[in-house]
């Protein structure tokens, strides 16, 4: 059997829904959409969690870990009261190098980390901690470049997908990132906890709602003013890359788990498993590049 | 009662692990060729290093770029930390064990002085924090011995998530409490802004990180900005620069977008004399420059 993307997920990418569900209603729910997901991914047949974490920024190009047990801890750099994430992940390191390779045949600069001591971004462990908290599935998470816009973005997404099919895995995707990503910037009673403000709200809800009717491709077109309108994470990065490697379509089955405000910003777990019913066929504004040729040195000397 | 303390000499003092790197010292994993890509900031390193062994310090504060946090502002409040650094950026360049004391008292004073000046803080207790690199750098470049305790303050994002002028509010906030702490705690204080200037960086690496054939300011229009605002620094108008900041970090995706130098200057009170600058170089095509105010 050729390898295939099973399904894809978004996620938040803070901590608080693992180390501090007690403290408001909302992270509990977060935590436990989080843990039946894991559920459903463990249940999937896959054999790879594929991740791409807003919370892990990279300079040179696309960082991809490598490391096969990455082991040490971590501490959030705001929310260092809730405690200590300690960690010991399985990595899949041969489809580290097979994605690093395939990035690099497309035009990326790409390549892979394996060090002792390695900080594994908060999100990502947090994400791995209640997706599969025992490591069932081996996992690879690439780091989100500071420089990168969409037509990277795609690349890399598409890149995983090469590396997907010549290594015949059966994985799911996760795009760890938080959507309006506006923050209270004052200590706050977390029951009191909230999205940031009604537009960043409504603007959540807008994608979410066609996340649920399976239109991922339609919310990474609608990205750039998502990001306008209601200070995506990163660009929305998460959602172009799983939407590449997802095959840029809006033919799934799509489920909202969870959507709740983590410290204003809005955090939501949600599923697209693919289905042949159709939703849309649009002309689209953005380019569908298949390999990277832009000249990042334009402007430099 | 604590004789009244005075920052004695603060210092721009930027953070690329690549200089930690290029020095092979015995904490850090990784070798360099020596292929002299960064001798210029490194020669201006030396030089500093001379002029401050000269000077009695009882602390280095330093305010880093590379502990980001969105609430507030935050002070590292644990005695003591150890372990190993790696950089999640260039992880190839620096996996360093390193071992710190805080001078803690100094951190709670300036945590409550910005509390008292109504900035948003916190007193970071948990015992496993990760201690960010440019706290670990810019001390190694400063006084490799490590031999004085330190004061780690985050770099708040309110640039980030309000305006470059609200952030330069905040920070000539944070820069007068950090003035007021040391005063009364009775310190003779280092203090390092550790950031670059310009700070559009290559996203390729050369085989050797640092070949010197590679390494240069990214385009001109960072050279100019950077080139102005050290002419600045040479002339003593402090204020003018931060006058200038809005502008700087847009014109030239400043890393002072951090806060650092801002933070620096107020706390430094503005002096109108000339800055020492010892070094000025490219780093992956930042511009950093290594610039003493000598207060004694």
């Amino acid at each position: 059997m050729s390898g295939t993307v099973l399904r894809g997920y978004l996620v938040p990418n803070k901590p608080h829904p693992l180390l501090a569900p007690e403290r408001n209603p909302g992270w509990a729910r977060l935590r436990a959409a989080m843990e039946e997901t894991g559920k459903e991914i463990r249940a999937s047949g896959a054999d790879l969690i594929l991740l791409f974490s807003t919370r892990w920024p990279s300079i040179i190009g696309h960082q991809i870990q490598a490391d096969p047990a990455p082991e040490w801890w971590a501490v959030d750099e705001d929310f260092h009261d809730l405690g200590t994430l300690h960690y010991r992940l399985r990595m899949d390191a041969e489809f580290a190098e097979a994605w690093c390779a395939a990035a690099q045949a497309r035009g990326l600069t790409a390549r892979t980390v394996a060090y002792r001591g390695f900080p594994v971004d908060v999100g990502t462990i947090a994400a791995l901690r209640l997706l599969d908290p025992d490591n069932s599935i081996p996992a690879c998470v690439v780091s989100c470049n500071a420089y990168s816009d969409r037509a990277e973005t795609v690349v890399l997404g598409k890149a995983a997908r090469d590396a997907v099919a010549r290594l015949e895995r059966h994985a799911v995707a996760v795009g760890v990132t938080a959507l309006s990503d506006r923050m209270f910037t004052e200590w706050m009673d977390p029951a009191q906890d909230r999205i940031h403000s009604l537009k960043d709200d409504e603007w959540n809800r807008k994608i979410l709602e066609l996340l649920a009717s399976g239109r991922l491709e339609d919310v990474a077109q609608l990205a750039r003013e998502f990001t306008r309108q209601a200070n995506g994470d990163s660009k929305l990065k998460a959602i172009w890359w799983l939407a590449a490697v997802m095959g840029q379509h809006n033919r799934y089955a799509g489920s909202v788990r969870a959507y709740e405000a983590l410290w204003g910003t809005g955090a939501a777990v949600v599923g697209l498993v693919p289905s042949e019913a159709r939703v849309g066929d649009l002309e689209y504004d953005e380019d569908d590049l298949e390999t990277f040729r832009g000249e990042r040195g334009v402007l430099a000397q | 009662m604590a004789e009244k303390g005075r920052i004695v000499t603060g210092v721009l003092a930027p953070h690329p692990p690549h200089l930690v790197y290029a020095s092979n010292p015995p904490q850090n994993e990784p070798r360099s060729s020596r292929a002299g890509a960064w001798n210029g900031l490194l020669q201006g390193y030396e030089a500093l290093r001379a002029r401050l062994s000269r000077r009695d310090f009882d602390v280095i504060v330093v305010h880093t770029p590379h502990w980001k946090t969105r609430v507030g502002h935050h002070f590292l409040g644990i005695p003591r930390c150890q372990g190993l650094s790696v950089d999640p950026v260039f992880p190839n360049l620096f996996r360093f064990q390193f071992d710190l004391a805080v001078d803690v008292p100094l951190a709670e004073a300036i945590c409550a002085e910005a509390a008292s000046a109504g900035l948003v803080t916190k007193m970071m207790r948990n015992p496993d924090f990760r201690l960010d690199y440019g706290t670990i750098t810019s001390n190694y470049l400063c006084r490799p011995a490590f031999d004085l305790p330190v004061v780690a303050i985050s770099s708040s994002r309110v640039y980030f998530d309000y305006s470059n002028e609200a952030g330069d509010r905040e920070m000539i906030a944070l820069g007068d409490a950090t003035q007021r702490a040391i005063e009364r705690l009775g310190r003779r204080a280092l203090c390092l802004a550790t950031c670059s200037l310009s700070h559009r960086h290559f996203t390729e690496e050369p085989a050797d990180p640092e070949d010197p054939a590679f390494e240069h300011i990214y385009n001109q229009n960072q050279q100019r900005w950077d080139d102005h605002i050290l002419s600045l620094m040479r002339s003593g108008e402090t204020r003018r620069i931060v006058d200038e900041m809005p502008d700087f970090i847009e014109g030239c995706v400043s890393e002072t977008k951090d806060g650092s130098l801002t933070w620096l200057l107020a706390a430094l009170g503005f002096p109108q004399h000339p800055g020492v600058v010892h070094g000025y170089g490219s780093v992956i095509g930042t511009g950093n420059a290594v610039v003493e105010w000598d207060l004694a």
